[in-house]
């Protein structure tokens, strides 16, 4: 019984920071067909924006908030540098921009801050547990569910219920029809990063809360984990992102208590098989993605 | 109201339309004839912002729109059902509807009315407000994306051969739908292949071949001419 409350926190846990990952990066996916490769350098630049104001006298909320903020205006300016420029060109061009963009955020990092980590500052209750139903649990894994399911359910409001979400689910599956309606490519691409930014940063903060520390090519992982997850799920389906990052995790968690000692180090290669077994049997991901859609 | 003059549309080295000139006056419905290919779609697309022209302008009330983007075009009172038909199949009938009053969304209580309004020309769309787009039938479909454009409260509106593929009795509801918005005052460019219907409601048409305009006139003198039928087998 312990075993399994544990499991499933470690799975609930992991998996909604990986559900949140995917999720950012498919918003942007979704509405241009492109994918972000700076996606990752969201998450650095939350780090180290939190390292950098970390000496002020500021509560810790507002510093998160602070680099948050910072996530989302990278984002945005993601958009411009990268994007905006050669976007009707050539899709290659733009897979070029983003990964330039992306290296060049981290050398930035590198050069003006350091290659060592740098540690964040966080309150004191990441490094708190709880024992629930016998199993000892880290007080930021039941944050991560509990941001995950806030950060969901205003995402799924955001998307049902207001103008600007029902706006951009058209633009997901018809670009140009959306602005015959009036709706202002701008406005929908630029929401799409500032979501984007907005959620890495806060998966950010999750992230590296477990470790405590940054380093320039922190975003590697998360952006590795985005990619598979909204593979699994469907490339093309906001609710595939997200089923996918929780299949992603009960993989992962799955491997780790089941694989011996010895293999552990080769989880990921098992992660991948499991990954490519899912493709052989759904090969457009498990949830199909808005019916039409052409790139724009 | 709406004037275009020499306009070209390109397509890498295809010359789709080829310097073509036609104005539509305010409240009136011309309809632009051709066979397929003829450039009909293309002119359409271009008026609506959604292609760049190679040449030529596009005036709307004298104002020059040439090239403007789409989501500009309407804010100036241009709505389009284009030749696709193109609903949102994942969104709900009500939600395709909103985005149709998307420019004009701080109006609550005119959007409310104008909603009414579509519902009673369009019953069917009231009853199917929660369900997707997509499970609509074809007619059903062609009724919302109309709809949808007129919740904009255009002063123009560009129909793109909205009688394609549906059943003939569907057809004829549909001509008698336009017949009846151009009794609300609406400016509407028809684009058809079905000349005896559109010309029936229109006031003047404008005949395209390969990208040109090859003839023009009332309706009543469209469909005197005895030579439309070789304009469309040359088309
Ligand atoms: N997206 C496109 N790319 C290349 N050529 C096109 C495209 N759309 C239309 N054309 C060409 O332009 C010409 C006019 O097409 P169109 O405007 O659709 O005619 P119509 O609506 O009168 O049938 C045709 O020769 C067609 O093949
Ligand atoms: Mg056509």
């Amino acid at each position: 019984m312990t075993f399994a409350i544990q499991f499933l926190i470690n799975v609930l846990s992991l998996g909604g920071a990986y559900a949140l990952m995917a999720l950012g990066l498919v918003i942007v996916y979704g509405i241009l067909r492109l994918v972000n490769f700076a996606y990752g350098e969201l998450i650095m630049v939350t780090g180290y924006t939190l390292f950098l104001i970390s000496g002020s006298a500021l509560p810790w909320f507002v510093m998160a908030a602070a680099a948050v903020a910072m996530a989302v205006v990278t984002g945005i300016a993601t958009d411009y540098i990268a994007f905006r420029p050669v976007r009707a060109k050539s899709v290659t061009a733009v897979l070029i921009t983003s990964f330039a963009f992306s290296t060049l955020l981290q050398n930035a990092a590198l050069l003006f801050i350091s290659p060592r980590p740098r540690v964040i500052p966080l309150p004191e209750i990441f490094s708190r547990t709880v024992e629930i139903g016998g199993a000892i649990t880290p007080m930021r894994n039941l944050l991560t569910i509990a941001a995950a399911v806030i950060l969901l359910a205003l995402f799924a409001f955001l998307m049902r219920r207001t103008v600007l979400g029902i706006a951009m689910r058209a633009a997901a599956t018809n670009f140009t029809m959306a602005r015959m309606l009036g709706v202002p490519a701008n406005l929908i691409i630029s929401s799409a990063f500032a979501i984007s930014g907005f959620i890495a940063g806060v998966v950010g903060l999750l992230w590296m809360g477990r470790i405590g520390t940054v380093v320039p090519g922190i975003g590697l992982e998360p952006l590795l984990v985005a990619f598979i997850a909204t593979i699994i799920g469907g490339m093309r389906s906001l609710t595939g992102a997200v089923i996918g990052g929780f299949v992603l995790a009960f993989i992962d968690t799955s491997l780790n208590y089941t694989l011996p000692q010895e293999l552990l180090k080769f989880r990921d290669a098992f992660t991948f098989s499991l990954v490519i077994l899912i493709l052989l049997w759904r090969p457009e991901g498990l949830m199909r993605g808005p019916a039409t859609g052409q790139r724009t | 109201m709406l004037e275009v003059t020499d306009l070209e549309v390109r397509y890498g080295a295809i010359r789709a339309v080829r310097g073509i000139s036609f104005s539509v006056s305010s409240g009136e419905l011309v309809t632009l004839l051709g066979a397929n290919g003829a450039g009909k779609s293309s002119t359409l697309r271009c008026i609506a912002g959604a292609l760049k022209s190679a040449g030529g302008s596009i005036r709307l009330d004298g104002e020059n729109v040439t090239s403007a983007k789409p989501e500009i075009m309407v804010r100036k009172g241009v709505a389009t059902v284009p030749e696709t038909r193109d609903v949102f199949p994942d969104l709900t009938v009500d939600e395709n509807l909103r985005l149709g009053s998307y420019t004009r969304r701080a109006d609550r209580s005119g959007v409310n009315a104008d909603r009414e309004r579509m519902f009673e020309l369009f019953p069917r769309l009231a009853e199917r407000l929660s369900q997707p787009a997509g499970t609509l039938s074809g007619g059903e479909q062609q009724m919302l994306v109309i709809a949808r454009a007129m919740m904009s409260r255009p002063k123009v509106l560009l129909l793109d051969e909205p009688s394609l593929g549906l059943a003939p009795v569907i057809v004829d509801q549909i001509f008698e739908l336009i017949a009846k918005l151009k009794q609300t005052g609406v400016t509407i460019l028809l684009v058809e292949q079905n000349v005896t219907e559109a010309l029936a409601v229109a006031d003047r048409a404008y005949v395209m071949r390969l990208g040109k305009v090859a003839a023009a006139g009332t309706a009543a003198e469209i469909s005197a001419a005895t030579d439309i039928d070789a304009l469309y087998l040359g088309g």
